[in-house]
C-alpha cells in the first residue's frame, strides 16, 4: 500500500525543465530516500508534493485521493532552506506553527510542551529563538515539523547543522516516528544516513527520474560480481572466468586484490581457483555503497543501468 | 480564512508587544503638543524679545513721511549718499533707504541698503508705503483735501458661507478647512510609508530567517501576504486610536491647567479634527471663534472617509511594499524598487501643496483626488474645502479597484519572489514572475 503515488509529474520553469514525466510510489510506513545531485529537481517535486507549487502535468494520489488543502494537516516539511522567527519566544512559535497545521491552541500548546520535554529543550520554552545555538533551533525546527503527528513527513537535509550527538537523537526519533506508522520521505546528499535509514530509494537526475526500489534491490542490482581478496605467499593472476583489477600491499606480508568475476557464478568456484594459487586470509564479495550508486549513474558511468 | 486571521493574529501580536510599539505609543502624545507648545512659547517669546530695529532713512525728496513702528525706528539722516553710506556701513543698524528728489509721476532711484540680503516681503512692504504716500500726494495736488482723502480709505471684510442645497448656509473659514486638509492629507502621508515600510521590513526579516517555506507549506501565499498587510494595519489603527485619546485626554487636561474651561466632548472632537496641542490657541475668546467653527465641521464624515482613505491607500501601498520586500533579499536591495512607489506618493503631497490649496476645485486637483495612487492623500486635502458627493463615491470605487489590482499585482509577484534567495532581481524578472503560473 503507498501513501502517496506521483503520476507523470512535469513542470517547466520559463527555460528551464524542473522534472520531466516523475512517477514514484511513497509504500507506507517506510522511509524513502529521494536522492539527487543539486539542481535536479528534488525541491520542485518537494514543492509540488506540498503545494506550495503546481505541476505543469500529473497528478498525486495521497492514501487514494488527490492531493488537495486538506491533505496539508496531514504532511510535516522541514525544508533544506529553514529558518524561524527569531523575535519570537520558542513555545509561541512552537504553539503558531503547531496551529497552521490546523491543530487547535489547546493541542498545540500540550504537545509542543510535551515534545520539548522529550528532547530537553523545555527550560528554553521562554527564550526567544535569536538566543539560541543553532543546534537547538534545528530541535525546534523538527519539532514543529512533526507536532501534529502528520502521516507524510518530508525532510530536506535534516541533519545539517546537528552535532553527532544529537543527529543521533534526532536519528532515533525519525526510526520511532515511522514504527509509530508515518511515511517519511528523505531528502539528503549524505550517503551514509541513506544506507542507515532509508528503506526504499529514488534518484532524481537532470529532471528525470533514473533509479527506484527497495535498497536491498537496488544493491542486488548494482552487484557486479567482484570481490576483495586478501592473501599472502605469492600474486593472484587473472584466469579464467575472472580477471585481476587490482592490487595493493596492506603490510604484515599481506597483499589485497580486487577480482572481477561475475555476478552469477558461484564464488565457490573463483575460491576454489584462487587457493590453488595463494593462502587466502579474507574473501569478501563488494556490496556497491549508495554513495558508489549514485556517483557512478550521475556521472553516467552505467549508462545501460539506468534503464532499471 | 482561519489561517489568514493566525497570521494577522501574530503580526499584531509581534509587533504591539516590542518595546519600541509601547514606547512610540506612549511617547507620540507627549512629544506632539510639546513640541507645538514649545514652538508657541518660543515664537512669543521671539516676539517679545524682539529688538527694534532703526532704519536711517535719507530722504531728498522732502515729500514722505516714516512713522516708527514696533518693530521699526526710522531715524532721518543727512545726506549726501556717500557719507550716509559710510556712516550706515560702520553701524549695526539694519537697513538704509534712499529716496531721491523724485519726480512723482515717475518716481525713480529708491535705494534700500542692507548688511544682508532682505526678504521679498520687507521689500514689498515699503513699496507699499512709499506707493501710498505718492498717491496721497498726487491725491492733493489735484485738489483732495485730508479730510476727503481719509474719506477714501475703506476697509473690507468678507465673511465666507457654505450654501447646501437645502438652502442652509453655514459659515466657513478656509483656515480651518486649510488646516484640516493639511494635516489630514500629512497624516495619510506619513502612515502610507511609515506602515508600508514596515510591511516591506517583515517581509524581508521572513525571507532572510528562511521561515517562509515551511509557512508557505500551510498558507497560500497571497493568504500569507493578505494576514502581513492587515496585520500591520491593525497595528497603526490600534495605534492611531491610543494616540487620539492620550491627546484628547492630555490636552483636555492641559487646557484645564491654563484655567480654560471646555466641554471635553468638543475638545475631544477638536482634537480629532485637527490633531493639534491645543497650545496653540492662546486665549478663551479664540478657543471659541475655533470651536464654533469646528463643531460646522462634519466630524463623523470626516473620520470615516479618514479611515476609509487610510485603509484604502495603505492596501493599496501596502501590497506593493509586500511585493517589493519579497523581490530583495535586503532593505538595500529594495532601493532600486522603491522609486516607483514613492513617486505616486511624492507627487500626491506636492500636488496637495501646489495645487489643493491655492484651488481645491480645480481640473488638477479633481484628477489628483480621482486617481487611486494620489487619491488618499489629495481627497483628504480637499475634503475640508467640501468635495461633491459623487466625486467621493467615484474616488471611493476607483481606490477599491485599484487595491484589489495591486493586491492581485503584488500577489503574483510574492508567491515567487518569497522563494528566491540570491536571485538577481531586476523588472524584467518581475515581470516574468507576474506572467510565470504557478
Amino acid at each position: 500500500m503507498s501513501l502517496l503515488k506521483v503520476e507523470n509529474i512535469s513542470k517547466s520553469y520559463s527555460e528551464h525543465q524542473a522534472l520531466t514525466d516523475v512517477s514514484m510510489e511513497i509504500p507506507e510506513k517506510t522511509i524513502f530516500g529521494l536522492l539527487g545531485p543539486n539542481g535536479a529537481g528534488k525541491t520542485t517535486l518537494i514543492r509540488i508534493i506540498n503545494q506550495i507549487i503546481e505541476s505543469d502535468q500529473g497528478s498525486i494520489l495521497f492514501d487514494g485521493t488527490p492531493l488537495n488543502a486538506d491533505h496539508i494537516r496531514n504532511i510535516g516539511y522541514l525544508p533544506e532552506e529553514r529558518g524561524l522567527y527569531k523575535k519570537m519566544k520558542v513555545g509561541e512559535q512552537l504553539i503558531y506553527l503547531g496551529q497552521l497545521r490546523g491543530l487547535s491552541m489547546k493541542e498545540s500548546s500540550k504537545r509542543a510542551k510535551a515534545w520539548c520535554q522529550k528532547l530537553e529543550i523545555i527550560d528554553w520554552w521562554s527564550k526567544k529563538i535569536e538566543d539560541l545555538s543553532k543546534g537547538m533551533a534545528q530541535k525546534i525546527q523538527f519539532i514543529s515539523t512533526v507536532m501534529h503527528e502528520p502521516k507524510l513527513i518530508i525532510l530536506d537535509e535534516p541533519f545539517s547543522g546537528f552535532d553527532p550527538v544529537n543527529a543521533n537523537l534526532i536519528k532515533d526519533e525519525i526510526l520511532d516516528l515511522r514504527d509509530k506508522g508515518a511515511t517519511i520521505i528523505f531528502s539528503t546528499h549524505r550517503m551514509e544516513s541513506v544506507e542507515q535509514l532509508c528503506d526504499h530509494v529514488a534518484m532524481i537526475n537532470k529532471s528525470q527520474k533514473i533509479l527506484d526500489g527497495s535498497k536491498v534491490d537496488i544493491k542486488e542490482q548494482f552487484r557486479d560480481g567482484s570481490y576483495f581478496v586478501e592473501y599472502k605467499g605469492g600474486e593472484v593472476k587473472s584466469g579464467s572466468g575472472y580477471e585481476l583489477i587490482s592490487t595493493e600491499d596492506i603490510g604484515r606480508g599481506l597483499k589485497k586484490s580486487l577480482i572481477q568475476y561475475s555476478a552469477e557464478g558461484n564464488p565457490n568456484d573463483l575460491l576454489k581457483q584462487l587457493i590453488g594459487q595463494v593462502e587466502i586470509h579474507s574473501f569478501v564479495e563488494r556490496i556497491p555503497s549508495m554513495n558508489d550508486i549514485f556517483i557512478s549513474l550521475v556521472k553516467g558511468e552505467n549508462p545501460e543501468l539506468t534503464e532499471a | 480564512m482561519n489561517k489568514i486571521f493566525l497570521v494577522i493574529q501574530r503580526e499584531f501580536m509581534s509587533r504591539v508587544k516590542k518595546k519600541s510599539f509601547l514606547l512610540a505609543t506612549i511617547l507620540v502624545p507627549l512629544l506632539f503638543p510639546a513640541i507645538i507648545g514649545g514652538m508657541v512659547y518660543l515664537a512669543i517669546e521671539n516676539e517679545k524679545n524682539k529688538e527694534v530695529e532703526v532704519i536711517h532713512v535719507l530722504d531728498e525728496s522732502g515729500i514722505l513721511t516714516f512713522e516708527d513702528t514696533e518693530s521699526y525706528d526710522y531715524q532721518m539722516v543727512d545726506g549726501p549718499l556717500d557719507s550716509a553710506k559710510a556712516r550706515f556701513s560702520t553701524s549695526s543698524d539694519f537697513a538704509l533707504i534712499y529716496i531721491p528728489k523724485l519726480d512723482i509721476d515717475d518716481p525713480e532711484g529708491i535705494k534700500f541698503y542692507a548688511h544682508t540680503s532682505p526678504g521679498i516681503n520687507l521689500i514689498g512692504g515699503f513699496e507699499g508705503k512709499i506707493e501710498r504716500q505718492i498717491r496721497d500726494v498726487k491725491l492733493t495736488r489735484s485738489g483732495l483735501n485730508e479730510e476727503q482723502l481719509e474719506s477714501l480709505k475703506t476697509y473690507v471684510s468678507i465673511e465666507s458661507f457654505n450654501l447646501s442645497e437645502t438652502g442652509d448656509e453655514k459659515k466657513s473659514d478656509s483656515g480651518v478647512t486649510f488646516g484640516i486638509g493639511y494635516v489630514m492629507g500629512f497624516m495619510i502621508y506619513i502612515f502610507l510609508f511609515a506602515y508600508g515600510a514596515q510591511v516591506m521590513q517583515g517581509v524581508i526579516e521572513e525571507k532572510n530567517s528562511k521561515i517562509v517555506e515551511v509557512i508557505v507549506s500551510t498558507v497560500r501565499p497571497f493568504h500569507m501576504m493578505i494576514g502581513k498587510v492587515i496585520g500591520v494595519a491593525s497595528v497603526g489603527i490600534a495605534q492611531v486610536v491610543i494616540w487620539m485619546v492620550l491627546i484628547s485626554v492630555i490636552s483636555f487636561a492641559g487646557m484645564a491647567a491654563f484655567g480654560l474651561s471646555m466641554d471635553p466632548a468638543e475638545t475631544a472632537q477638536m482634537m480629532q479634527s485637527t490633531n493639534e496641542g491645543a497650545s496653540a490657541i492662546q486665549s478663551n475668546e479664540e478657543i471659541q471663534k475655533a470651536l464654533t467653527l469646528v463643531n460646522d465641521i462634519p466630524i463623523t464624515k470626516i473620520v470615516s472617509l479618514f479611515v476609509f482613505f487610510f485603509l484604502g491607500g495603505y492596501l493599496l501601498y501596502g501590497a506593493l511594499f509586500a511585493a517589493v520586500g519579497s523581490a530583495v533579499d535586503t532593505p538595500a536591495d529594495a532601493q532600486q524598487f522603491m522609486m516607483p512607489i514613492m513617486m505616486p506618493i511624492l507627487v500626491a503631497l506636492m500636488g496637495l501643496m501646489m495645487f489643493v490649496f491655492p484651488d481645491p476645485h480645480g481640473t488638477v486637483s479633481f484628477w489628483l483626488s480621482i486617481i487611486p495612487f494620489t487619491s488618499p492623500i489629495v481627497m483628504m486635502g480637499r475634503i475640508g474645502f467640501g468635495v461633491p458627493a459623487w466625486e467621493i463615491a467615484l474616488s471611493m470605487a476607483l481606490l477599491i479597484v485599484g487595491f484589489i489590482f495591486t493586491l492581485w499585482l503584488a500577489g503574483r509577484i510574492y508567491r515567487i519572489g518569497i522563494l528566491m534567495h540570491g536571485a538577481k532581481v531586476n523588472y524584467k524578472v518581475l515581470a516574468k514572475w507576474l506572467m510565470q503560473k504557478n
